[in-house]
């Protein structure tokens, strides 16, 4: 098919279009449509899926969701969906939703090994409480856990981490956003000292390069995608460009000018090369540098995130654990680093991979030289196809874009940066290239780390359901912190653990080594989603402890687990999401959960009525507690000091820190309601409004602190499509830390105002040399890190990499979208994309079932070597929404060790014929 | 309600709407007339013969059905639109998974599915037409499962791009090429919409022809290249034209 030909289609399509558009619709047609939906309530809503978050709105009819539209008023999406926005209403009404309390027993009692079988609330909480009371007897606060959500509401997450913090004072919360984007807020600390980004979606329509680091946003971000589509097709082609720099050939490949197929973790070499022909062209921004920058490096033997050894390790894990304590570099990794090949490196920095430290320019400048284009090129070519010159002109192009004073360019990026082994490394270098050329915190230039799920930023990490974290940025040991975080939840000093609790993986290894005994399961599929799934699903059936999981489907989590609770889905319950752009939008509840499903809300509630401050206020063991101005090893007893603020011991948790006097004050029923239901207030039946009460009491602990939200009503206005933090003055804050557009923004043009890791001691590339701390306020640093191989790669045996991630048509571990049979329909199984000559010497064809083979498990799947993801030659992709294709029994618990972010994108598998 | 009772009322419905659908880069609009062949809406297998050369060769002993391996291939009953007996599929139900040893072509005895079918990507059991109207991706939705799931994508199925000038979004257009569609039907049975808004029907029913007397700019498009007219028996008896020049003045 020849260009022309293709130009001329495209002409008649657009017309034809345009027609079709305006095909009217004949009277009586209108007035019968209109008629059958005279009843139908349609309200504002956002999507349930990914983290760009499109704006929908919902009608209902007796109780039930009948349709959804893309919301037209919708800035990010303006009236569009994607396939799987497309059915929103349809995800609440698969045959198989939970709609009462399931317990494994027999004989009418709890028995871990029965069979599930209905129960009440009331023996399901009985029960529940009995198990979490007897974990917290046995380990203490950290003997229980939570494994929370990006998904969950604004405030869910308030509840959930109030409840664990404030209340059984355990930090052991973390959710399934760790796996998501927790490699980005390291890099947001640490290079801004403040998380998220500066930037917004608005910048897509004045940029002028788009660069992809590991982010298929076609399949991940696909609205966000058509608003980069539209950019690049409504210019000129040497005006817009797109890069798409991957690891295989995928659905972004299609749109790019540009794609560059990389070996895995060699982005780290890339960006390398990027700073080292920006020094070298003097293309350095060096106003903004000067004022606004600072040099910085940390150690680089700093592990892998995986256990150093394990008992419950297999024979065949044991040679990848081991190089957690100790690695022999090879070529690359010792040219990178500036050391001897071969050079054995003890990982000494395992438990302090975070500290970092000032650097001259000078050293930086030393740091990257070893980044030439022809050590990078060979190094990072991914494709053995390829022509290794063909490579190089790619990447000086890549280099072009960065450089060129003309353009504007954003770098976007998600899973292949955020979930990599140097996630938190590759992520600063993302800012390191943008702050040298000054292109950051600008219209139309971002370094912008999209988000995946729909409310990672607004619930996880701005509520701070992580396990070190507070809402606001601040964290638990930090003594200012903890004692901001007590006086506004009005609970006494030292209640607050300064002890940071376990990260999501580190939770499913306290399981296996039985040091967790208590777990929750909320608003996601941990133990589908979770690389080396088959120890953690071990540890749920095989050991002494005790699994509850609220979900609205049965899913992996909820079969492995001892305690179903009916979970109420989006449409069924009040809540809020913070989107990818820092947009704050909310919905009403729009019909009834089913049966006996309730909000998790709710059910946090009432789980909070069970236990009296007298159970968890008293002294508490937590093992390796070491904190100034508390013993070691222990909580002290705040009961005294409770009775001093009137709490009897008695008074339960839901009185103390949900009910309280003051949250009392929100009535339900309230006019914001405008005539919906609200299942929660209504089955607590004391007549307060959790929902809001709790949103406008999270309020407060960032008002005035760079995270002002608006209040809750505000959010509910008819002509409200959510806004953008800080809101001041009721203004939304498009651009961050630059001064015409952030009112924090005070000190100079740009003033990166972030609190975190300000004041720093210095040294050069290998070490501190004067311990002494210097105070950089108001700037960002540009931190040098190196290439580093990736712990398990390919070899005789194991002899292809293995990637994994989504695809459109579903969301994560498929709960929702595989009950919605056209979605099923369409993309019933994962397949494994593979390259067709590895088929060939695999003497496999199409179609065929295969095994997949790792050092952590086998699965069988089937080939497809046509399909949307283009292989080379040496590369596997597996999605991992398909239960019966469990691909995390294959995948590797390595992760980033300064974000514990797992990288689901590369260990070695071999393939052969089932 | 059957499959192919549902296929018949969408192509009525098309026929009779003014909504075009694209194949091969060629609009068509009225399908009227198309139905009087027996089986003009079944799908063979793959290398089946024309029509009537398969009806006379295919001896309806289910081989070819045996060999697939996914249960594609069904014999016809009395009922279907097919004549008993024949193997016929309903992508809707299960496509053509598009086997690269072809079994079902393997499996045929009497060579009414064609054993010179040099490779599965040339099989032309029919090809993919699209209800623009009620293609989710031509109203600006990014749907495009049909193009993700063509296992000859970018060929048989490419995506174009389009401003949407309302938003700022792009259109993400399905196109099908019919030179390379096999008319497996899997895009077929990925489409989302309640009924499917691309479907595979016989390429005789939806293809059109530019007249052979005209050449598109690129030298693509019209029927087969140097073609003259036929020219009727009398040719250069009777001299065109004369009889009316000759009538009387009106």
């Amino acid at each position: 098919m020849t260009v022309t030909r293709r130009d001329f289609m495209r002409d008649a399509v657009a017309a034809a279009t345009a027609a079709a558009v305006g095909l009217p619709l004949t009277g009586s047609q209108k007035a019968l449509a209109q008629e059958a939906e005279a009843d139908w309530r349609w309200d504002k809503s956002v999507c349930r899926f990914c983290g760009v978050g499109c704006g929908i709105q919902v009608a209902t009819k007796d109780g039930r969701v009948v349709a959804t539209k893309g919301d037209p008023d919708a800035p990010v999406n303006r009236g569009l969906n994607c396939v799987k926005g497309y059915f929103n209403g349809r995800i609440m009404y698969g045959d198989d939703r939970l709609t009462q309390p399931l317990m494994r027993m027999t004989d009418g009692r709890f028995d871990k090994k029965g069979d599930f079988v209905p129960v009440s609330w009331d023996q399901a909480f009985d029960e529940m409480a009995r198990q979490a009371k007897k974990a917290l007897a046995e380990k203490g606060p950290h003997g229980i856990s939570i494994m929370g959500s990006g998904q969950y509401t604004i405030p869910e997450g308030y509840v959930a981490a109030k409840l664990m913090k404030a209340g059984f004072r355990s930090n052991n919360i973390d959710p399934n956003a760790r796996h998501c984007m927790a490699s980005a807020v390291v890099a947001f600390m640490q290079v801004f000292g403040i998380d998220e980004p500066a930037g917004n979606y608005d910048d897509i329509e004045v940029a002028d390069s788009f660069v992809l680091w590991g982010a298929n946003m076609a399949e991940a971000h696909p609205i966000l995608w058509s608003r980069i589509a539209n950019r690049r097709i409504s210019s000129d082609p040497a005006d817009v460009r797109i890069i798409n720099i991957t690891t295989f050939t995928n659905m972004s490949s299609d749109l790019a000018d540009v794609e560059i197929v990389i070996k895995p973790s060699t982005d780290l070499a890339i960006q390398n090369y990027i700073a080292r022909e920006i020094l070298a062209r003097d293309a350095v921004d060096k106003v903004f540098v000067e004022r606004h920058c600072e040099f910085a490096t940390g150690p680089y033997d700093i592990g892998y995130g995986m256990r150093g050894g394990s008992e419950y390790a297999f024979d065949a894990e044991k040679d990848v654990q081991a190089k957690e304590l100790e690695v022999t570099l090879d070529a690359a990794e010792a040219r990178a680093q500036r050391r001897e090949t071969g050079t054995v490196v003890k990982q000494n920095n395992r438990a302090s991979a975070g500290k970092h430290w000032l650097i001259g320019f000078e050293d930086f400048k030393k740091a990257v030289e070893p980044y030439t284009l022809d050590f990078v090129a060979e190094l990072a070519k991914g494709d053995p196809d390829e022509d290794l010159e063909e490579f190089k002109k790619k990447l000086q192009t890549l280099a072009d874009v960065y450089i060129r004073r003309d353009r504007n360019l954003i770098s976007f990026w998600t899973m292949g940066f955020n979930q990599h082994q140097r996630g938190s490394w590759v992520n600063e270098q993302a800012y390191m290239n943008h702050l040298l050329v000054g292109k950051y915190a600008r219209p139309g230039n971002s370094a912008f780390s999209l988000t995946g799920q729909p409310s990672a930023c607004g619930t996880a990490r701005e509520v701070g359901t992580f396990a070190h974290r507070l809402p606001a940025d601040m964290v638990v040991a930090n003594p200012k912190h903890r004692e901001r975080a007590e006086s506004i939840w009005n609970v006494p000093a030292k209640t607050v653990n300064p002890k940071p609790g376990s990260h999501i993986t580190k939770i499913m290894r306290d399981l296996e080594d039985g040091t967790v005994k208590f777990t929750w399961v909320q608003v996601n599929n941990p133990f589908q989603a979770t690389a080396n799934a088959n120890h953690w699903i071990t540890a749920a059936r095989e050991m002494d402890n005790f699994i509850v999981c609220s979900d609205a489907y049965p899913s992996v989590s909820a079969k492995v687990a001892d305690l179903i609770l009916p979970a109420a889905m989006i449409f069924e319950k009040w809540g809020l999401y913070g989107n990818a752009e820092r947009r704050t939008q909310a919905w009403r509840e729009q019909v009834p959960p089913p049966g006996e499903a309730k909000s998790d809300v709710w059910q946090m509630l009432e789980f909070s009525k069970r236990f009296t401050l007298a159970e968890v206020w008293g002294e508490q063991p937590v093992p390796g507690l070491k904190a100034d101005g508390f013993d070691d090893g222990k909580l002290p007893s705040v009961l005294e000091a409770a009775a001093e603020r009137g709490y009897k011991p008695d008074a339960t948790l839901y009185e103390v820190l949900f009910a309280t006097p003051v949250n009392r004050q929100v009535k339900w029923p309230d006019s914001v309601a405008n005539g919906h239901e609200n299942h929660t207030a209504s089955a607590l039946g004391d007549g307060w409004f959790p929902e809001k009460a709790l949103f406008n009491e999270y309020v407060t602990f960032g008002k005035g602190h760079g995270h002002d939200l608006a209040d809750f009503d505000v959010y509910y206005g008819d002509d409200v499509r959510g806004l953008r933090w800080p809101v001041v003055d009721g203004k939304e804050t498009l651009w961050r830390f630059n001064a015409k557009y952030d009112p924090y923004a005070k000190a100079g043009a740009f003033d990166f105002y972030g609190k975190a890791g300000k004041s720093l001691p210095q040294g050069n590339l290998d070490e501190v040399t004067n311990t002494e701390a210097r105070a950089i306020p108001g700037r960002a640093k540009i931190f040098f890190r190196p290439y580093a191989a990736p712990v398990e790669q390919p070899d005789a045996n194991y002899d292809l990499w293995l990637s994994t991630g989504r695809v459109l048509e579903h969301w994560h571990t498929g709960t929702m979208t595989r009950r919605v049979p056209e979605l099923h329909r369409a993309v019933p199984t994962a397949q494994v994309f593979v390259h067709p000559e590895d088929a060939k010497t695999r003497e496999l064809a199409r179609n065929d079932v295969v095994w997949l083979e790792s050092r952590r498990g086998k699965i069988k799947a089937v080939v497809e070597t046509r399909g949307r993801n283009r292989m080379p030659r040496g590369m596997i992709f597996v999605p991992f929404f398909d239960e019966g294709v469990f691909i995390n029994k294959l995948t590797l618990d390595a992760t980033c060790p300064l974000s514990k972010e797992t990288d689901f994108k590369k260990c070695a598998v071999k393939m052969y014929k089932a | 309600m059957t499959t192919d009772a549902g296929r018949r009322e969408f192509l009525r419905r098309m026929a009779q709407s003014a909504g075009v659908a694209t194949t091969g880069g060629l609009l068509w609009a009225y399908l009227l007339g198309q139905q009087q062949q027996v089986s003009a809406h079944a799908l063979r297998p793959p290398g089946a013969l024309p029509e009537a050369d398969f009806a006379a060769t295919c001896i309806k002993c289910g081989q070819c059905v045996q060999a697939c391996p996914f249960g594609t291939l069904r014999l016809a009953a009395s009922g279907d639109d097919v004549p008993i007996g024949t193997p016929w599929f309903s992508p809707r139900d299960v496509p053509c998974y598009m086997c690269e040893d072809v079994p079902c072509i393997a499996a045929c005895p009497t060579g009414a599915l064609d054993r010179g079918l040099p490779a599965i990507e040339e099989a032309r059991m029919g090809v993919a037409a699209i209800d623009q109207e009620s293609c989710l991706s031509w109203q600006g939705l990014r749907c495009e499962i049909c193009y993700r799931e063509c296992p000859v994508r970018n060929d048989a199925i490419t995506v174009e791009n389009h401003p949407r000038r309302t938003s700022g979004h792009a259109v993400f257009v399905p196109l099908v090429h019919a030179s390379h569609c096999t008319g497996c039907g899997i895009c077929e049975k990925a489409c989302p919409t309640e009924l499917a808004a691309i479907r595979v029907v016989p390429p005789d029913l939806v293809k059109g022809r530019i007249g052979d007397h005209y050449r598109l700019s690129d030298g693509s498009g019209p029927g087969s290249p140097g073609a003259t007219p036929v020219r009727g028996e009398d040719q250069g008896k009777r001299v065109p034209g004369l009889d009316y020049l000759n009538e009387d003045t009106p």
